[in-house]
């Protein structure tokens, strides 16, 4: 595929992703802040929000199946992942975690239990997503071109 | 006994001859020994005798001879045949050795004789050798003279000094008699006997310069002897003394007009002075050669160090001269400050002294005009209110005028509508001048620009003056005013040369001409227009009022806009014309006009928006952490980050001038980190700005912050642009609490 082709296949994946409500805007400032002295910017924050989510979620994970739940603590862990999320603009990850901090504070281990898996399903999705993007973007770069914003 | 061959006949032998013979014999003998002996002997003790073996040759032949009359003596009696022998050998080798030395001889002698001549030859030399050293050793006795007599002269920089150690020392190298300095005289025609070596006081001689010996000497840079009779080397009343040898040299003088400015005519030969020296009377000294050169290079070391006194002398005197001149300066300096400040202090205090009385006067005069007044009293108080107009524009005129000639006046630069100033000036200016009936019309140029750059208010202020004056001085007749944009060749005025207009892109020069058919001014009247209190007397019109400083003003005015103001007039009865002259910039766009046109906003476009501004994050959570450094570095913040409250404490400094606490995580007390950080700087203004984020949207948390003593509330998420306007706006006011 050429320079041209791939450029407009990266904006039209872009655009369905917001439309689709999988990024919001806030990733858009993300990307207005990477400039020469940041080149990597996005791809920096992306990476340590997703190290950041795995690490959560095992924990939650973890926490669901013990005797005692922990609903402080898995509140705590849920409010950071709902920091992380918002932060780079994964929206429907963020939309989830706030319900998931409701069940917590309601101490409905079943409604976190499924709130659980539905981030982990939302989680990958916006992984997988992301992960695509980065690949066309590194493809347009190695081809000699420009990422179009 | 064999007889002997002999031939001699045998007498009998002669008993005294024979002794004699034989005693002769004897000696010969003896001496012919001695001699080689005396010759080792005294050779040996010389060191050095070239011809050793001829001495040889000598010695042998001098042995064998003494052999020889030795053996001779043998022969007197009977002797043997053995004798006979040995005689013969004796005899034989004696004739060899004789002939082989005669002939040596003939060589050595020659050689002997010229060691003779040489030594002759040497001994000339050495006598005349002698002769010129003790010559060599005069002149650089004389040398030493010349050095020392040069360093004395050069040691000081008097002229008197100089000029008394030449003559003292010279005298004393050469023992003169008599030492004397000829000097020429202001005019140039005579020379002054100044200074000499044995009188005291030089009676003032002159001679006339123009004498033939003194020509000769001046002529020449060589010391020249001159004979006794001469005028000048007449300094002693002839007497019985035969005069000794007199010589004379001259001394050129540099110029002084070379230095400073002389009234006198610049003398198109050089000036010398005379040296004349005499040598002691009665004595048989003749000058010598190189006594005359030590006197020229003398009278050249003179000349030099004269003119170096004289450079000296003059360069004192003007130093003095600025000395005295720059404590006059200086004086005068102050007395012009103190006088600044003492008028300063004046104005300062009268401004508001005399506008206070004058306010009341006009408004209660203005007051009154409204009330009931019989037609008497309303004349009345309209002169006293035309009168106090009067005097407050004097009073502001004044005041206005002080503050241009301090230079402290600065234009109020703003865009305006050129169009409407002309508009305005007419509409004041219409009803003055109908009642006088004169006819007012208004020319615009179509290519001027609508709206300018410039001070409005003054602009208006000179052209409404000038109009006004137009109306003012004309009893009858129109007034046309034209304005438009002067091109370069319309621009210079030969009455003005320092007026040079510059043409350059965004700006352009207004021209406004004011013409009016009035009582016209005395062309020698137009300088005295423009200066101050000076009031034209030939108009001879008491009411004109006025006080004489609006023209004054108005080019005061005209020359801070870099313009220029005249007025032709061609003479009385025969109307004026007012031209001036100034520069406006252009507008940037036509909308600007609306606006100021400096902004007073600073755009914030860019990335160091806030260079170098020190800032602290705190925030457990990396990944909003890391967007939260990513937006301040975008601004151009200094981020440090820190991920609990205990390195936030340990990291907080007076340098970080905010604070961003993500306070929504619990688990991190953001209000007990606060109270801390309040304790941690007592001075307000050391503390940094604490600034909680958070996306809580409650009014409990903004109340909670408030109350822990944070200065700030930011909603997550942020945008660059909030994130902007927030640090700005809390950078300015150290307070922002976004409204929730």
């Amino acid at each position: 595929m050429d320079l041209v082709q791939l450029q407009r296949q990266l904006v039209d994946y872009r655009t369905s992703l917001y439309h689709e409500g999988f990024l919001d805007e806030q990733f858009t400032q993300l990307q207005s802040l990477q400039d020469e002295n940041n080149p990597d910017f996005v791809v920096e924050v992306v990476s340590l929000f997703f190290e950041d989510s795995e690490r959560l979620l095992n924990e939650l994970s973890k926490a669901l199946e013990q005797q005692i739940i922990d609903f402080k603590r898995m509140d705590g862990q849920v409010h950071q992942l709902k920091g992380s999320s918002s932060s780079i603009g994964a929206h429907r990850v963020q939309k989830l975690c706030i319900v998931f901090r409701n069940y917590c504070e309601a101490q409905n281990v079943e409604g976190c239990l499924k709130c659980l898996q539905q981030v982990k399903h939302e989680y990958g999705i916006i992984k997988t997503k992301l992960e695509s993007m980065f690949q066309l973007e590194q493809q347009i770069l190695n081809a000699g071109g420009s990422i179009p914003v | 006994m064999e007889s002997c061959n002999c031939i001699e006949p045998q007498w009998p032998p002669d008993d005294l001859l024979m002794k004699y013979q034989y005693i002769s014999d004897f000696f010969i003998a003896l001496a012919y020994f001695s001699i080689p002996l005396e010759l080792i002997y005294f050779v040996k003790k010389s060191a050095v005798f070239p011809y050793r073996w001829v001495l040889v040759q000598f010695g042998a032949f001098i042995v064998l001879c003494g052999a020889t009359h030795l053996i001779n003596l043998w022969t007197f009696t009977v002797h043997s045949r053995t004798v006979a022998s040995v005689m013969t050998t004796a005899k034989v080798l004696t004739a060899a050795v004789s002939c082989i030395t005669a002939l040596m001889l003939v060589h050595i002698i020659p050689d002997l004789l010229s060691v003779k001549t040489r030594e002759l030859f040497l001994k000339n030399k050495a006598a005349e050798l002698d002769r010129e050293m003790g010559l060599i050793r005069t002149q650089e006795e004389t040398g030493r003279h010349v050095r020392m007599l040069t360093h004395e002269i050069r040691s000081t920089l008097d002229r008197h000094t100089i000029l008394k150690t030449t003559l003292v020392e010279l005298g004393r190298t050469l023992a003169l008699q008599e030492c004397a300095l000829w000097m020429p005289t202001r005019t140039g025609l005579e020379l002054q006997l100044s200074y000499t070596l044995r009188q005291q006081n030089p009676v003032g001689y002159t001679v006339p310069i123009h004498h033939p010996v003194i020509n000769q000497v001046f002529s020449s840079n060589r010391a020249v002897k001159i004979s006794p009779n001469c005028p000048v080397a007449r300094l002693r009343p002839a007497g019985k003394y035969m005069p000794g040898e007199v010589v004379a040299v001259r001394v050129p003088l540099l110029h002084l007009s070379n230095f400073h400015i002389n009234d006198w005519p610049e003398l198109s030969t050089k000036r010398y002075a005379l040296m004349v020296l005499m040598l002691p009377s009665d004595s048989a000294r003749q000058w010598h050669v190189h006594e005359l050169e030590l006197v020229e290079v003398v009278a050249d070391q003179v000349a030099v160090a004269l003119s170096h006194a004289a450079i000296l002398e003059e360069s004192m005197r003007a130093r003095d001269l600025l000395m005295e001149q720059n404590v006059a300066l200086d004086l005068a300096r102050r007395e012009a400050e103190t006088a600044i400040r003492a008028r300063n202090d004046f104005l300062a205090v009268m401004n508001h002294e005399m506008r206070t009385p004058m306010h009341a006067i006009i408004a209660l005069s203005s007051l009154l005009q409204e009330t009931e007044l019989t037609p008497e009293q309303r004349l009345m108080v309209e002169t006293i209110l035309k009168s106090s107009n009067l005097l407050a524009t004097l009073i502001n005129d004044v005041l206005d005028l002080s503050r241009l000639e301090d230079g402290s006046l600065q234009l109020d630069l703003g865009t305006f509508n050129l169009y409407a100033v002309f508009r305005e000036v007419l509409n004041l200016i219409k009803p003055i001048a109908s009642v006088k009936k004169l006819h007012v019309s208004l020319n615009l140029a179509p290519d001027l620009p609508e709206y300018a750059v410039g001070d409005e208010k003054r602009l208006m202020q000179t052209i409404l003056n000038i109009v006004g004056n137009a109306v003012k001085f004309s009893k009858e007749g129109s007034i046309s005013i034209t304005a438009f944009v002067a091109k370069l060749d319309t621009l210079r005025d030969s009455k003005a040369p320092e007026f040079l207009p510059v043409l350059s892109d965004n700006h352009f020069y207004l021209r406004v001409q004011v013409k009016d058919s009035g009582s016209g001014i005395n062309p020698l009247d137009i300088p005295k227009l423009f200066t101050k209190f000076a009031q034209n007397q030939s108009t001879g019109t008491r009411n004109s009022g006025g006080s004489g400083l609006g023209l004054a003003i108005c080019k005061r005015f005209v020359n801070l806009m870099e313009g220029h103001i005249w007025i032709e007039s061609e003479g009385l009865g025969k109307g004026c014309t007012a031209i001036l002259i100034v520069k406006l910039g252009m507008p940037e766009r036509v909308n600007e006009s609306k606006l100021p046109y400096v902004p007073k906003m600073p755009t914030n476009h860019g990335q160091t928006a806030f260079p170098g501004l020190k800032v602290l994050v705190m925030d457990e959570n990396g990944v909003s952490r890391m967007v939260t450094k990513g937006l301040l570095l975008h601004l151009g913040c200094d981020v440090t980050m820190v991920g609990s409250s205990d390195e936030c404490l340990r990291l907080v400094s007076y340098e970080h001038k905010v604070v961003f606490m993500d306070i929504c995580v619990p688990g991190i007390d953001s209000y007990g980190i606060t109270i801390r950080i309040h304790e941690k700087f007592s001075k307000r203004h050391e503390r940094p700005l604490l600034v909680a984020l958070t996306g809580n949207t409650d009014k409990v948390t903004k109340e909670n912050c408030m109350r822990a003593g944070m200065d700030g509330l930011i909603l997550k998420p942020v945008s660059l642009d909030k994130m902007r306007s927030v640090l700005t706006d809390l950078l300015e006011h150290r307070v922002f609490f976004e409204a929730i």
